[in-house]
């Protein structure tokens, strides 16, 4: 076994002990915290395959970004466990046969001939840049779908923030542009005045 | 270079490159240490000059022993968990502050030669590094099990988003100049006859402004310490934590302070870059930018109020990123036309 295996084989361990972690622990924040285990260690593999490009923007955007948000819904939630759990049994048969139609697929699809053929990773040479080849590639031969992708996920964008958007009369909140371009003359009134005349003291 | 080094390479043999890189990264995070220690002196010098007192004058001559008496008097301090605390994520919460400032330095180039790490994807991945410092400030804040921890966590979390959006923007227009993710590409980009006047501070001057200010608030940095806000929620995040504990934040804060700083100098200021033409490039530039940064650091905090939460989200959101996507798209425009002399 290459060094490469004893890598490969540490990083994929790792990525589906913190999968079944996701789904077996109990606190929704350790589960949140064991997708994030399980996209860092799926980076490393990602890494091993010289995709470093994918590797780091999958630890950027997924680890840095949207499971901080993540975080930050589920420590605010109040969950209540027991209710989850509930219906447990009754629902067990139903997902064990899920599961095993995803194991079936993933053993025939894996398993076939054509992605035998490719399981022998190209070595690139040192100057290879992963970074500019994907740009290349999305800028010329797939650039009608990027650029639609983008267009949709931009329409995405403004439909949710449309639709939580509500104009509600009377509502003092503060309007920031103001305060910023407040003068100290708009509240400050200096006064000049003259000081009390001297009481002679008798 | 290295050829008294020879010996030493063969009797190690296989073992010999771990060893090396080991060793390298001892010489860098040695040193960096050390300035995190005298940085923490410098910064109450300074503020003390700015605010017209003496500073720590004590221990040792002109006070120079305060950070080492600071460092042993944390190391001896007891380190107190909560009896109502996760205790696992309680103490690795400061390992995930601490390691990945200490990680993003192994792509950092400190001269021509001087790099631990010579990646293509050099600015990525300390993009990537620096956006996982936000975990070990969640952690902590959740895993303290006190609502004012829990307060200075959400603050964070929700200030290193979204000052990262605009960082991450302003780099987009280094690497349109530079045509390249490696840092020393970007450095050698800023090359040419004219000295500083070749830098990318002169073209991308805004995203100079915003990526300095995005910096400071993405070490929660004065004004933008709303995370820690003293007077607010006590300490914010750290408030549970004791000794050693609190130090690996510290420590934390103050090596992303200088990462900052060192970005700023490689991609806006020329890094190991001569300013005039003709003196020779040297790694003590490289390091008189990096104190300037680090100084306008500390002046910030000397100078400024702390930012109001609400302000400080505007300034994000509604200033911040239309700003550096506009300038995305001249800089972008700018580089198809003759006038781009970068």
């Amino acid at each position: 076994m290459s060094f490469f295996d004893v890598v490969f084989y540490l990083f994929a361990s790792i990525t589906v002990m913190a999968g079944m972690g996701v789904v077996v622990a109990r606190n929704p924040v350790h589960a949140a915290l064991f997708l994030v285990l399980a996209f860092c260690s799926a980076a490393g593999v990602w890494m091993l395959l010289e995709a470093e490009f994918l590797a780091i923007t999958l630890v950027l955007v997924y680890v840095g970004a949207v499971m901080v948000l993540f975080l930050f819904v589920v420590m605010m939630l109040d969950i209540n466990l027991v209710k989850l759990r509930e219906g447990f049994w009754r629902w067990f048969p139903f997902g064990a046969l899920l599961a095993g139609l995803m194991v079936f697929e993933m053993i025939w699809v894996l398993g076939s001939r054509q992605v035998a053929d490719v399981s022998t990773t190209v070595v690139r040479a040192a100057d290879y840049s992963n970074t500019k080849e994907l740009g290349r590639l999305i800028y010329t031969d797939y650039v009608y779908p990027f650029e639609i992708a983008a267009v949709i996920l931009l329409v995405a964008m403004v439909a949710a923030i449309a639709l939580t958007l509500r104009r509600r009369p009377g509502v003092k909140s503060q309007n920031i542009a103001e305060q910023v371009k407040a003068k100290k003359a708009d509240r400050l009134r200096i006064v000049s005045m003259p000081s009390e005349p001297k009481v002679s003291s008798k | 270079m290295m050829e008294w080094l020879l010996p030493i390479q063969n009797l190690l043999g296989p073992a010999w490159l771990p060893v090396w890189t080991v060793v390298k990264i001892m010489v860098i995070v040695g040193p960096l240490m050390g300035a995190v220690a005298y940085l923490t002196l410098a910064e109450r010098k300074v503020i003390g000059w700015m605010q017209i007192r003496i500073g720590p004058n004590r221990v040792g001559p002109l006070g120079l022993l305060q950070p080492i008496a600071d460092g042993v008097k944390l190391l001896m301090k007891e380190i107190i968990i909560p009896s109502g605390s996760n205790k696992f994520l309680f103490i690795i919460a400061p390992i995930m502050a601490l390691m990945p400032a200490l990680a993003a330095w192994a792509v950092v180039p400190f001269n021509a030669e001087l790099v631990l790490a010579d990646v293509n994807a050099g600015l990525l991945y300390i993009l990537a590094m620096t956006s996982l410092g936000v975990y070990g400030v969640i952690i902590a804040g959740w895993a303290s099990n006190s609502k004012y921890a829990f307060l200075g966590a959400l603050r964070s979390a929700a200030q290193i988003v979204s000052y990262e959006i605009a960082m991450g923007f302003a780099l987009v227009t280094v690497l349109m100049a530079a045509q390249s993710l490696n840092l020393g590409e970007i450095v050698r980009g800023q090359q040419g006859s004219y000295g500083m006047l070749n830098w990318y501070i002169i073209p991308l001057f805004p995203m100079f402004l915003v990526y300095l200010i995005s910096g400071v608030a993405e070490t929660n940095r004065a004004p933008f310490d709303v995370a820690e806000g003293e007077s607010e929620i006590v300490a914010g995040f750290h408030v549970e934590y004791s000794g050693m504990a609190f130090a690996l934040f510290f420590l934390g804060e103050y090596a992303n302070m200088i990462l900052v700083a060192f970005l700023t100098s490689i991609m806006f200021m020329g890094g190991w870059l001569s300013p005039v033409p003709f003196l020779p490039d040297s790694i003590v530039w490289m390091f008189a930018k990096v104190a300037f940064v680090l100084f306008l650091f500390l002046w910030f905090r000397a100078t400024f109020p702390r930012y109001r939460y609400d302000q400080l989200m505007r300034l994000g959101w509604k200033v911040f990123i239309p700003i550096t996507i506009v300038w995305v798209v001249v800089v972008g425009g700018w580089m198809q036309t003759p006038y781009w002399l970068w």
